[in-house]
């Protein structure tokens, strides 16, 4: 038993762990206003307390932490993207959940079992072979196996050989893993809150006053604040706050669904999905197999769930592993993603001085938490982009040098 | 069966019969009707399973299947409810979790740990040493700890059947309050669907005491029960689980192996109320179950559930338990009530029955027998603060009742109670759902069945049917009582008997920092087991509240998702297993032997195959086509019809070529763009009329084509209308040197001579005595023809081109030969040789782009990007055959070492006797005469050399024969 636990148990009264302190008053400034207390803010808000002597920092939050895409997505971490600049960004963001137990003292459960995701058509291959040799050119860990070796991954997986879904081959990432997206999101919360940093749960931001071309204050159901810096990273509500701020965004909102099932003993070691089926399937260390995929077809700012999700997800799942028709669904849940034409996210600078956007995160937002507060920390700290996110610049819509990753998504939109 | 109770008790079991199964591999006999708890505790039998963290032994707690204590396996099944799943005849049952046996698991040497197990102890922990520790060591532990049953890798097939069902009424729950609904909503002229979970109607009267005379009730069920089945307007499904609402009232019903959808034009959720267990040291012991499970163990089952009770009466209901197990038989060691007066009036009842009350009273604690395998006696706190401990073998709680709330609170109402906890209200339910009985807060018998009624008759109102009635029932107060919430410094006192957590783990998951309940529930795991709260909330809920000095309204309760009981993935899958589309020529193709592929939905012929090597093959019906003449069913292209005095000025704002002008019986190429401009799909229209067109798409675009045009059309206001005619038309592609001859041979009144029928011109007529529309256009850079024509008339016309065709050397060619005969042209392939940013720019497709029109779809982008200048070009190359290996699709093309484009199409050109390719490029090298660096798989970098399209016949001269 480690040596931690020893100790907690020979105490005599619970001595508080003091995660996430209680919420205080909101005083009258902060140097950084971080809106969206979400992962992607909460990592913000810890690489600026941690590492740039920053701590007069409010995390504004309308909910409960981290209670938006941060608790609903399906906690893949994950590189084997298309373009070189997003393969060197998710790249380092993998880096980066590796040592996060550590950095954090708080164990986020990362658990890099490698992700194959199942190719049935001659067009699946042919991306997933450029995928190959863009990741191999950018030094991360995949390659195309084909169907025997898919075989011997994962024992489970259903071949159909001869059928419609013919197993031709898969993109094996052996960087690809899972963590615990809530102790992601809390690790960061309480070694932030130790430095100083405020967690303002239930506090939502109403409006913004711009002057010129700055934001003075931030106003909240809680009342208002002077801000020096702002950071948006408000998830699903991302096209709503930068209205606020009067910066329209590229960016649609789609329902996202996923589903879960009761606990089982262990049997899928590695993380499985097929983008002609629209399907991933993971084992949790719970022993739930989450169950997730594209996102809804319509817009809708919504977080229902929708039976035809569930029927389709469920189709999905017994294509590739038939012997789970037994195995019961407990929940079923969605979220709001921020979807971006190019299926990339945009963080940078924006028309306003001190307004800096961490947004249009899609479905893909939970991998990067870690890499995204980071590199938007030493923006913010240094008031200037690093090379490794300019690509990512809101400008690039105008310029139409967009990085497509529409193919690159787990589940294939 | 020496724990059942006489003939008066036990409605579900046939005594005169029966049956046995096994469990834990021991023979156990039941009756039918039995459940596998049910008949368990008839042999004596109280543990059902081991917990889920500390392998305490568990057994019975609801009898409702609303904890997982009772999950066991089933052969293949795992996680089944033993207190609900009815027992068959040979049945094998296993324990789940174990290590060990029921009796003896080695697991439990975690309970005596468990002070050192604080709540989100893993958070803490087990990260190292090194980064890998968790994966390669720690997480192993965990997860083999976790999860209860285990997947069957290969199961026994099972059926499941899927039906979809319209009604103009569902009322959910057939208790007191679902009856009367049911019978109202009929009544006034509704089809009502009755869906109730149990195998019977009558819900609670089935099982529950209203009062001290149970008569009363009896009747009552008998009453309802006979009007239900006169009723012919009712349809009544039992044993159905009605698992959620989704929006616009879509209800799927899990009965057994069939899911149900239903759309209901109004809903009546009767669901009923779930008993909460009580907090106290070691309520999780065999022996403390609720009142309605023991009422349910009698009434249902016949089954003697102690010799020896104690009643926890913190519900009212509690005293009706112990009237129930007086009149069979149990001695009633005491009745405790945490009141200090008779607020029930059953003072006079408990003084005839000669029963004990200790007022004022409560729990201190359960102790158990040795290995705690079953309730031994309970520690009481008398008014006097005085301890007495009871023997007893049974601990009754009635610690009240938390609304069903959970299809209310999907379908958009709020769950509000008072400050105790004891009194809820179901609010903001969306219009077309209406709410009755235990679910709406009532428990009075009388006010209850008028509730329904009321219910009812409001869906009969939202079908028009009846006026809105004008009453309703006021919420009823001041009856309950704060049931006791006990923690003990020792803990063992269960809030959620899933996920084994104790009253101490909420409250430290709140001292902790995780203060609002979404995250206390995230953090502790309250809430998230199979049960997903249904037991839970509650309690967890009051703690919360009271840790944190809010309200229990402030505090609130985790959002309600479904499904509400568990749903197989096998219910939800597709029962189709697989959708194919097979062209009106299959049987064809599988006659001529073709090798056939999925593109698609479709299944297309990929080569006919004879006895030779698949490149052999290819390369013949390449050659066939290049000196002959062959044909290729090409019915799975997108065909669209549009019509309407509109219809040119649509196609001219839709696709980036002039239609306006396009004369009657021309065919023009389509190119379609995104609104950034870049290449969405192509195909040809052909103008048959002034007013109609004729429209082709690629095979996998035409959805995504046909639902963007119906959208731009309404945006646009325009006057055509559009149909998609993909599945209705066959189209054959006859193309080659003497694809003319060949139809020259076929009687027709169409003019095939060259004068006749120019490239580029479409006809309609007959051919071989069958309609066919007729485009000269092709992919293969050949003299060609389209064939369409209606699918019926299909093979008729393929198998009239192949007699006419034999001496003209024509027979059929797969997919393969098509697209080296494509890629000799130089034409690509959309989704292939495009992305989602491509532009007709790179392409070197400017010419498609019309420059006179003020607009079409992508053009301002288009205009934008024109005047950034292109990043990348498309370009052919060719390669040597010793360089070709390991160059394929996807192969990067570098410039100064760092990727600038890649390998679109490769392969082998019999006509050229090279391999050639289409890439992207940089500009500067996507010119005829340079060389591309391109990195094979291997790694290897080679040369090609770049040189200009088409690669075959490059001024064009055959398709214009």
């Amino acid at each position: 038993m480690p040596l931690e636990l020893l100790k907690y148990g020979l105490r005599r009264e619970h001595r508080s762990f003091r995660d996430i302190p209680p919420t205080p008053d909101l005083r009258r400034s902060y140097d950084v206003v971080i809106i969206g207390g979400g992962g992607h803010g909460l990592a913000a808000a810890y690489y600026l307390s941690n590492y740039h002597g920053i701590h007069n920092v409010a995390v504004l939050d309308k909910g409960y932490l981290a209670g938006g895409n941060t608790a609903r997505n399906t906690t893949t971490v994950r590189s084997n993207y298309l373009t070189p600049p997003s393969i060197a960004f998710y790249k380092e963001g993998v880096q980066l959940f590796e040592e996060m137990s550590q950095e954090l003292g708080f164990n986020i459960m990362f658990s890099q079992r490698g992700q194959l995701t199942l190719a049935h058509s001659d067009g699946a291959m042919r991306s997933f072979r450029l995928r190959t040799e863009m990741g191999k050119h950018m030094g991360t860990r995949i390659e195309v196996v084909d169907a025997k070796t898919v075989r011997e991954i994962c024992p489970h997986v259903n071949l159909d050989e001869g059928g419609a879904h013919e197993v031709l081959g898969g993109l094996w990432h052996e960087d690809g893993g899972t963590a615990r997206h809530d102790a992601v999101a809390w690790g960061y919360a309480k070694r932030a809150a130790e430095k100083g940093v405020e967690i303002h749960q239930r506090t939502e931001v109403t409006g913004m006053t711009v002057r010129g071309a700055r934001v003075t204050e931030v106003h909240t159901n809680r009342g208002t604040i002077i801000a020096g810096q702002v950071l948006q990273a408000a998830g699903g509500l991302n096209g709503r706050i930068g209205e606020m701020a009067g910066i329209p965004l590229p960016i649609r909102c789609f329902p996202l669904q996923a589903m879960v099932t009761q606990p089982l003993k262990p049997f899928l070691d590695i993380l499985l999905s097929s983008s002609n089926l629209h399907t991933y399937l993971v084992q949790s260390s719970r022993g739930e197999v989450v169950i997730g995929g594209g996102t809804d077809p319509y817009q809708l700012a919504s977080t229902r769930s929708s039976l035809p999700q569930k029927e389709a997800l469920a189709t999905g799942a017994l294509q590739l592993i038939p012997c789970l028709h037994n195995v019961k669904i407990m929940r079923q849940w969605a979220g709001i993603t921020d979807i971006t034409p190019d299926f990339s996210p945009i963080m940078g600078a924006t028309p306003l001085d001190n307004y800096w956007l961490d947004a249009g995160w899609g479905t893909w937002g939970f991998k990067a938490t870690a890499v995204a507060g980071k590199r938007m920390a030493e923006t913010i700290a240094k008031g200037c982009v690093p090379e490794i996110l300019r690509p990512f610049t809101l400008e690039r819509f105008e310029r139409f040098e967009l990085l497509n990753e529409m193919g690159a998504t787990a589940a294939g939109h | 069966m020496t724990e059942r109770l006489g003939s008066g008790w036990g409605s579900r079991i046939d005594r005169s019969h029966r049956i046995s199964f096994t469990f834990e591999g021991r023979r156990i006999e039941a009756h039918p009707g039995d459940t596998i708890a049910s008949a368990l505790a008839a042999k004596g039998e109280w543990i059902l399973s081991r917990s889920f963290k500390y392998h305490r032994p568990r057994g019975i707690l609801t009898m409702a299947g609303q904890d997982a204590n009772t999950l066991v396996q089933i052969g293949d099944e795992p996680n089944v409810r033993a207190d609900i799943r009815a027992v068959s005849d040979g049945m094998a049952v296993m324990p789940v979790n174990l290590h060990g046996t029921l009796l003896r698991d080695r697991g439990r040497v975690i309970d005596h740990l468990g002070r050192f197990l604080p709540v989100g102890f893993y958070y803490r922990t087990f990260f190292s040493p090194g980064k890998g520790a968790w994966l390669k060591f720690w997480e192993p532990i965990i997860r083999n700890a976790a999860g209860l049953g285990t997947v069957s890798l290969a199961p026994a097939p099972q059926r499941y059947v899927k039906e979809t069902r319209h009604c103009d009424v569902m009322v959910v729950g057939a208790g007191p309050a679902g009856l009367s609904a049911a019978l109202a909503a009929a009544r006034a002229g509704a089809q009502v669907m009755l869906i109730e979970r149990e195998p019977e109607l009558g819900g609670a009267l089935t099982y529950a005491r209203f009062a001290e005379d149970h008569a009363e009730a009896e009747g009552i069920l008998a009453d309802l029960r006979a009007q239900i089945d006169a009723e012919p307007g009712i349809e009544v499904l039992c044993d159905a689980v009605c698992n959620g609402r989704f929006d616009d009232n879509w209800m799927p019903v899990v009965r057994g192996d069939r899911f149900i959808r239903v759309r209901a034009a109004e809903l009546v959720l009767a669901t009923g109320a779930h008993e909460q267990p009580v907090v106290f040291r070691n309520n999780d012991l065999p022996g403390v179950m609720v009142s309605s499970a023991v009422q349910r163990l009698m009434r249902h089952y016949g089954v003697r559930p102690g010799e020896r009770a104690v009643v926890y009466a913190g519900h009212r209901d509690g005293y009706l338990a112990a009237f129930d197990l007086q009149d069979a038989g149990v001695e009633v060691a005491a009745i405790i009530d945490p009141e200090t007066e008779d607020r029930d009036g059953f003072d006079l009842d408990l003084a005839r029955r000669g029963l004990t009350v200790l007022r004022g009273a409560s729990i201190m604690e359960a102790r158990g027998t040795r290995r705690g395998l079953h309730l031994k006696a309970v520690d009481i706190r008398l008014s006097s603060g005085r301890l007495r401990t009871e023997a007893c073998d049974l601990l009754v709680v009635a610690g009240g009742y938390t609304p069903g709330y959970q299809l209310a609170l999907q379908a958009g109402a709020r769950l509000s109670s008072d400050a105790s906890g004891t009194t809820f209200a179901i609010t903001g339910l969306p219009a077309h759902v209406h709410i009755a009985g235990a679910a709406d807060g009532l428990s009075n018998l009388i006010r209850v069945l008028r509730s329904g009624e009321i219910a009812g008759q409001r869906a009969a109102a939202g079908l028009g049917l009846t006026g809105l009635p004008a009453e309703t029932i006021a919420p009823e107060k001041g009856w309950r009582r704060a049931p006791q919430v006990s923690y003990h410094p020792k803990g063992c006192d269960f809030v959620d008997f899933d996920e084994d957590l104790q009253a101490k783990d909420i409250k430290n998951a709140v001292a902790d920092g995780y203060s609002e309940l979404e995250l206390v529930k995230r953090y502790s795991t309250v809430g998230m087991g199979p049960s997903q709260g249904r037991h839970s909330a509650l309690a967890t809920a009051r703690i919360v509240a009271g840790q944190t000095g809010r309200t229990l309204a402030d505090v609130g309760i985790t959002t309600s998702r479904p499904p509400f009981g568990p749903e197989k993935l096998g219910l939800l899958a597709d029962t189709t297993p697989q959708r194919y589309r097979y062209t009106a020529l299959q049987g064809e193709h599988l006659a001529a032997g073709a090798q056939m592929q999925p593109v698609g939905t479709w299944w297309r012929p990929f080569l006919y195959r004879r006895d030779e090597s698949f490149r052999d093959g290819v390369t013949r019906e390449i050659r066939m086509v290049r000196e002959a003449a062959g044909i290729l069913d090409v019915s799975t292209l997108g065909k669209l019809e549009l019509r309407g005095p509109s219809a040119a000025a649509f196609l001219d704002r839709f696709y980036t070529m002039a239609h306006a002008k396009q004369p009657v019986g021309r065919v023009r190429y389509c190119l379609s763009l995104t609104e950034l401009g870049s290449v969405m799909d192509d195909g040809v229209a052909f103008r048959m009329a002034d007013d109609h067109f004729y429209v082709t798409s690629t095979t996998g675009a035409v959805d995504r084509v046909f639902a963007e045009m119906m959208l731009q059309k309404t945006i646009w206001g325009m006057d055509l209308d559009i149909q998609n005619v993909t599945s209705a038309f066959a189209a054959i592609n006859l193309t080659g040197p003497n694809a003319r001859e060949v139809l020259e041979r076929l009687s027709s009144d169409i003019d095939f001579s060259r004068e006749g029928f120019a490239f580029l011109h479409g006809h309609v007529g007959t051919l071989a005595g069958l309609p066919v529309r007729i485009m000269r256009i092709g992919f293969t850079g050949e003299l060609s023809y389209e064939l369409h024509l209606p699918q019926s008339r299909a093979v008729a016309l393929w198998r009239a081109l192949l007699e006419a065709g034999e001496e003209l050397g024509l027979r059929p060619y797969g997919l393969e030969a098509s697209r080296i005969l494509r890629l000799e042209k130089g034409h690509i392939i959309i989704g292939q040789d495009t992305d989602a940013l491509t532009t007709p720019d790179e392409l070197g497709m400017g010419w498609a782009l019309s420059k006179k029109k003020p607009f079409y779809i992508g053009k301002p982008a288009l205009e934008m990007r024109h005047d950034l200048g292109d990043k990348r070009r498309f370009c052919g190359f060719t390669l040597p055959d010793d360089l070709a290996r390991d160059v394929g699709e996807s192969a990067l093309v570098l410039r100064d070492g760092h990727p600038v484009g890649q390998v679109t199409s490769f392969g082998h050109s019999p006509s050229l006797g090279r391999w050639i390719g289409l890439a992207y490029a940089a500009p500067e090298d996507a010119v005829p005469g340079a060389t591309l660096r391109i990195r094979s798989f291997t790694g290897r970098e080679v040369e090609a050399l770049v040189v200009p399209l088409p690669f075959y016949d490059p001024n064009n001269t055959r398709q214009e024969l």
